[in-house]
C-alpha cells in the first residue's frame, strides 16, 4: 500500500526574462552623498556599455514569488529521506546557517589586518585540529574548495614529496569501483590511470595490487570504505605493499561518515586524504555546491601543503594566529585567499554540537540505518556483494531486469512514492547499481516508509511493469527528455 | 543527540531485525589494529546557545563596525534582504545535485536563468553554472584554450589578480603549461600591449587579461584580442569585480570569460565561499568544464530542464574530462541570480555608476600612481610613508584603509589599493583623503 504519496504544487512559472516588463525596479538605492560622474566621460565611450539587453525588469513581490514558485519543484532533505550514495545527504542544521552569518566573520575581508581576523583564524585553528583529530593525520589544510578540488591538492603533494626524491613516477592506481573524480584528478595533476579490479567481495585484490606496484606507480587512490560500503579489511596490508615500494596511499574521504570516532585512516597506513564538509560534517549541498575539501596528511607531506599556512606566531606582546608564507617546498596555492571560510564555519559547529562522543554516536547510528535498509530490501532486490558493510548498501537491479525495468525506472517510480532516488547505475562495478545511504539522521520511520516503497515497487515490476517504467506519474514535470537536450543544446533563453 | 532522531527503544528494534547484539557488532569486520581504542578528544557535544555565543565572540574579534576601503578581488557591495530569503528556503539550501530533473526543477530553472543572465552580461553566449571561484576558473579557462587551440603556451597579464596567477602556475605546471608574464606600462597601469606583440608566437594558447585589472585600470580588450588572434591565440578575459559590467563594455571580442561573481550578494567571509564563471562561445561549449543545464521537454511536452552535455564531465568521462570539478557553488550562483534579477537592468547600471562616482570622489584628492582610466579601484602614491604606517594610523578611526602592493609589486612598495563602493560613507572618505594627502 502506497503510504506516502504527494501531488507537487503545479505552477508554471515562466522564466524572469518572460515576466519582465520595461520599467519595473526591484531595488532603491540611496541618494548619491557625492557628486555624479559621466561614466563616458571618466571610461572612454568606447569602454561604456549601452543597456544590458534583455536583462530582466522585475519588482521585488514578482521576484520573491518566483523564486519561491520555483522553490517548490525541488525535493529537499528538509522534506524527507534523500538516500543518495556516497553522497551522505544529512540533516544541515540550521544554527550553522546562523553562526556563518556573524558579522564579523561574514563581512571579514581576506586582506584586513590579522590583528582583526582573530576570530576567524581561531575558528579555522579549531577545524584543523578537530579534522586532525579525527583523521588521525598530523596536519590539515581548509584551502581546496570541494572533494574533487582536495583530491587535486593531495595529489600534487605526493607529485611533490616524489619529486624531492627524485622523481615524480608516472601513473596512479585507482580501483574499478572509484569515483570518477579520481581518475580526473589523476590527469590534471600529470599523472594516468591504471585501473585495478576488485575481488568478488567487492574489495581491492591484493595480489592484484601487489603486481601492480613498480617504481612507475606514484600512489593507490583508495575509497575506504569503498563505494559498496564495504571496509577493506586488508588495508593495512594494502598500505605496506604501497609504502614497500616508495608509493603512497591517497584516502578519498568520500565515506568518512562511516568511520568517525571508530577508525582513523592515519592509523591504518592513509599518507593523505580529503574530506568532504558538505557530506561528513552536514554543510548543506545548496543544489550541487558549495563544498569544502579539506586535506589531511601525515608529517613527511606537511611541507608540501598549499600556501600559506595558519600558524602559531608572536606580534612582540602576546600570541596570535598568523599566515606564513615562507614554504620553500609548498605546492603552491590551489585557490585565492584560504579556502570556503563559510563552510569551515559551519562545520566547526557541527562538530561542537556532537562532541567526541556525540559523532561517534551518529557514526553508528549510520551503519545501522544503512544494515537495516539492507537487511529489509534483500528478500526484494539482488544483493551482489556479501560483505559486511558500513554506511551504504549497494543492490543490483538483476531481477528486475528480467521484467524490462532497470534501476533507474526504479529510481524514477520512487519519486512518485514522496522519496528522492537512490544513486543511479553507480558504482560502475555492479551492473544497474541501485547504490542507498541513508545517514544517520533519518528515524526508523522514514526508514520503514522507504522500504514499503520499494517492496511496493518491486511487487508493481511483477505486476504492472509499465506503471514503473512511465514513472514518476505524480510530479508536476513528468519524465525529462535528456537526450533531445544533448543533442540540441539549448543553454540559455533568447527573446 | 538533537540531531539523531532514534530513541533507544528504536535501535533496539533495528537490532533485533538485523540479529545483531549491539551497535557496536556492526563493525566486527574491522580488523583489531584499524580499531580506535579511546574516545574522540574533542570536547563534549554543546547546545545551541552555546555555540551562537562561542561564534558571536569569535566575530567580536574581527572588525566589526570597521568601515573599509578594501577591494583587491573582495569587494564590500550590500546584500539585498531578499537573497538570504531565497536560498534560505530548504527547497534550496538542502537539495543535492540536481540529476534527478523531475524533482529538481526549482534549482534547473534557477540555473538556466543564471547561465543567461551571465550571457547577457560577458557578452557571451553560452555560460556554465558556476566554478569554485575566480582563481580556478583562470586554470580551467586556460586548460580549455590549450584542448581548443592545441598548443600549450600562455601568456598572462601582470595585472591579473596575483593571487589567480599563483593558482594559474599551480595548475600549469603538471599539465606541460609554460605561463610567462606580460608586464604593464607604468605610467598608466595597463597592460603592456606592445611588449605582448613581443612575446605572443605561434605556440601561444591563450592571452589571459583581467578588466579592471588589479589595479583597477579598464584594460584596452578589443586590442588585446586583435593581437591575440592575429596569432592564432584564444584572449582569455577575467573579472574579479563583477559590479562593473553594469557600465563597462562587455568582453565580446574574448573567446573565453573567467569572471568572479562576489560583487553579486556573496558575503565577503574571508575569502569564500564565492562563485566563479565560465563562459564563452557557442562553438567552444563542448570543451567548457563544469555542469551546464539545458531546456527540452517532458514527456507532456511541457518545457523542462536538465543537466546537459554530460560526457564532457568526471563521472562519465573519467580520467578524459574536461575538469575533475564535481561539486560547485550552486547556492551562492543562487545568490547572484537573485542579485541580479534585484537590480535587474536599470539598477546594476545605477549600483555601477554609484560605485564610479565614490571612487572618482575619492579618488580626485589623492595622488594616483597610474593614469589609466579607472571603475571604483584606483592606486594611490603614498610618497615618503609606507602604506603600512598610513594604515595603522587609520585603525584607530577604525578605518581598514588600502592593500599595501609591495607583496605582490616590489616596484610598488611605497603605494596602495584602495576601493570604493556604494557603501562607502562619505565622512569616512574624507577622513582617508585627508590621512593620505597630508
Amino acid at each position: 500500500m502506497i503510504k506516502k504519496v504527494r501531488p507537487h504544487v503545479n505552477q508554471n512559472e515562466a522564466l524572469l526574462f518572460e515576466r519582465s516588463s520595461p520599467g519595473k525596479l526591484g531595488y532603491q538605492l540611496p541618494p548619491l552623498d557625492v557628486p555624479a560622474v559621466d561614466p563616458a566621460a571618466v571610461l572612454g565611450a568606447e569602454n561604456t556599455r549601452a543597456e544590458i539587453a534583455d536583462f530582466p525588469e522585475i519588482s521585488e513581490v514578482e521576484a520573491i514569488r518566483h523564486f519561491t514558485r520555483l522553490s517548490t519543484q525541488n525535493y529537499a532533505i528538509d522534506l524527507g529521506l534523500y538516500p543518495l550514495g556516497s553522497c551522505t545527504m544529512k540533516y544541515n542544521p540550521r544554527v550553522n546557517e546562523q553562526v556563518a552569518r556573524t558579522e564579523g566573520l561574514a563581512w571579514a575581508h581576506p586582506y584586513q589586518p590579522e590583528s582583526l581576523a582573530q576570530g576567524i583564524l581561531e575558528v579555522m585553528a579549531a577545524l584543523e585540529q578537530a579534522l586532525a583529530e579525527i583523521t588521525g593525520m598530523d596536519a590539515v589544510t581548509l584551502q581546496p574548495a570541494a572533494g574533487a578540488h582536495g583530491e587535486f591538492t593531495g595529489i600534487l603533494m605526493v607529485r611533490a614529496l616524489l619529486e624531492s626524491q627524485g622523481d615524480p613516477r608516472k601513473k596512479l592506481l585507482i580501483p574499478d569501483s572509484a569515483h570518477g573524480t579520481n581518475p580526473a584528478t589523476a590527469s590534471m595533476a600529470g599523472y594516468t590511470v591504471q585501473n585495478i579490479k576488485s575481488n568478488a567481495l567487492g574489495m581491492v585484490d591484493v595480489d592484484e595490487l601487489a603486481r601492480a606496484v613498480d617504481q612507475n606507480v606514484a600512489a593507490l587512490m583508495l575509497t575506504n570504505p569503498n563505494t559498496l560500503g564495504v571496509f577493506e579489511v586488508k588495508i593495512s596490508r594494502i598500505a605496506e605493499i604501497l609504502h614497500s615500494k616508495g608509493a603512497q596511499l591517497y584516502m578519498d574521504g568520500a565515506n568518512m561518515n562511516a568511520l568517525v570516532g571508530i577508525a582513523r585512516p592515519g592509523d591504518f597506513g592513509a599518507d593523505v586524504m580529503h574530506l568532504n564538509l558538505h557530506k561528513t560534517f552536514s554543510t548543506p549541498h545548496g543544489g550541487g555546491g558549495p563544498g569544502s575539501g579539506p586535506v589531511a596528511v601525515k608529517s613527511h607531506l606537511i611541507p608540501f601543503l598549499p600556501k600559506p599556512r595558519l600558524t602559531r606566531g608572536s606580534d612582540g606582546t602576546s600570541d596570535r594566529w598568523t599566515w606564513n608564507y615562507d614554504l620553500p617546498q609548498s605546492i603552491g596555492r590551489v585557490r585565492a585567499f584560504y579556502g570556503n571560510i563559510g563552510m569551515h564555519v559551519r562545520a566547526l559547529a557541527y562538530i561542537m554540537a556532537h562532541g567526541g562522543d556525540g559523532l561517534r554516536n551518529a557514526t553508528l547510528d549510520a551503519v545501522l540505518n544503512a544494515n537495516y535498509l539492507r537487511v529489509l530490501l534483500e528478500p526484494y532486490y539482488q544483493l551482489p556483494h556479501q560483505a559486511p558493510i558500513l554506511h551504504e548498501c549497494v543492490f543490483s537491479d538483476a531481477r528486475q531486469a528480467q521484467r524490462g525495468v532497470r534501476t533507474g525506472d526504479i529510481a524514477k517510480r520512487l519519486i512518485d512514492y514522496g522519496f528522492h532516488p537512490y544513486t543511479v547505475s553507480f558504482p560502475l562495478i555492479v551492473p544497474g547499481a541501485m547504490m542507498i545511504e541513508p545517514t544517520e539522521t533519518e528515524s526508523k520511520a522514514e526508514l520503514d516508509l522507504f522500504v514499503d516503497a520499494l517492496i511496493s515497487i518491486a511487487k508493481e515490476i511483477e505486476e504492472t511493469p509499465d506503471l514503473v517504467l512511465t514513472a514518476p506519474h505524480d510530479t508536476r514535470t513528468s519524465r525529462v527528455d535528456e537526450v533531445t537536450a544533448a543533442r540540441k543544446p539549448i543553454l540559455r533563453w533568447k527573446p | 543527540m538533537r540531531y539523531l532522531p532514534k530513541s533507544d527503544i528504536e535501535r533496539r528494534e533495528m537490532l533485533s531485525v538485523l540479529n545483531a547484539e549491539s551497535l557496536e557488532s556492526l563493525f566486527a569486520q574491522l580488523p583489531a589494529e584499524v580499531r580506535l581504542n579511546r574516545p574522540l578528544n574533542i570536547s563534549p557535544g554543546k547546545s545551541e546557545y552555546e555555540i551562537v555565543d562561542y561564534f558571536r565572540a569569535r566575530g567580536d574579534e574581527c572588525a566589526n563596525g570597521y568601515a573599509s576601503f578594501l577591494g583587491a578581488g573582495v569587494y564590500q557591495h550590500y546584500r539585498p534582504v531578499l537573497v538570504d530569503t531565497v536560498v534560505s528556503r530548504s527547497e534550496f539550501l538542502t537539495s543535492y545535485t540536481p540529476y534527478q530533473a523531475e524533482i529538481s526543477q526549482g534549482t534547473l530553472t534557477t540555473i538556466f536563468e543564471f547561465q543567461t543572465m551571465i550571457c547577457q552580461l560577458t557578452g557571451m553566449e553560452v555560460a556554465n553554472a558556476s566554478m569554485y571561484d575566480g582563481s580556478t576558473a583562470v586554470p580551467e579557462a586556460a586548460m580549455m584554450a590549450m584542448r581548443l587551440t592545441g598548443r600549450d603556451r600562455v601568456l598572462t597579464a601582470r595585472t591579473v589578480h596575483p593571487e589567480y596567477r599563483e593558482v594559474l602556475v599551480t595548475y600549469a605546471r603538471h599539465q606541460g603549461m609554460p605561463v610567462a608574464e606580460v608586464d604593464y606600462v607604468r605610467q598608466t597601469g595597463a597592460l603592456d600591449l606592445s611588449e605582448l606583440e613581443q612575446k605572443i608566437d605561434s605556440e601561444t594558447a591563450a592571452v589571459i587579461i583581467q578588466s579592471p585589472n588589479f589595479f583597477g585600470i579598464v584594460e584596452d580588450v578589443r586590442r588585446a584580442a586583435e593581437i591575440a588572434h592575429r596569432h592564432g591565440a584564444l584572449l582569455i578575459f577575467v573579472f574579479a569585480e563583477a559590479v562593473s559590467l553594469g557600465l563597462l563594455e562587455p568582453p565580446r571580442d574574448a573567446d573565453i570569460v573567467a569572471g568572479e561573481l562576489q560583487s553579486f550578494a556573496i558575503s565577503p567571509s574571508y575569502g569564500g565561499p564565492f562563485a566563479g564563471i565560465i563562459a564563452t562561445k557557442e562553438k567552444f561549449m563542448r570543451q567548457m568544464p563544469g555542469r551546464i543545464v539545458g531546456e527540452t521537454k517532458d514527456t507532456r511536452e511541457n518545457r523542462a530542464f536538465c543537466l546537459t552535455l554530460a560526457a564532457r564531465e568526471q563521472h562519465i568521462r573519467r580520467e578524459k574530462a574536461t575538469s575533475n570539478i564535481c561539486t560547485n557553488q550552486a547556492l551562492i550562483a543562487l545568490m547572484a541570480t537573485v542579485f541580479m534579477t534585484v537590480y535587474g537592468k536599470q539598477g546594476l547600471r545605477e549600483l555601477a555608476s554609484q560605485n564610479l562616482a565614490k571612487a572618482h570622489y575619492l579618488a580626485e584628492k589623492l595622488p594616483l600612481r597610474f593614469t589609466g582610466p579607472f571603475f571604483n579601484e584606483f592606486v594611490v602614491t603614498t610618497n615618503s610613508r609606507t602604506p603600512e604606517a598610513i594604515n595603522r594610523g587609520l585603525l584607530e578611526h577604525k578605518i581598514i584603509c588600502g592593500l599595501a602592493l609591495g607583496r605582490f609589486y616590489p616596484e610598488l612598495d611605497h603605494a596602495m589599493l584602495l576601493c570604493a563602493t556604494e557603501m562607502s560613507r562619505r565622512e569616512d572618505m574624507d577622513i582617508v583623503a585627508e590621512a593620505l594627502a597630508r
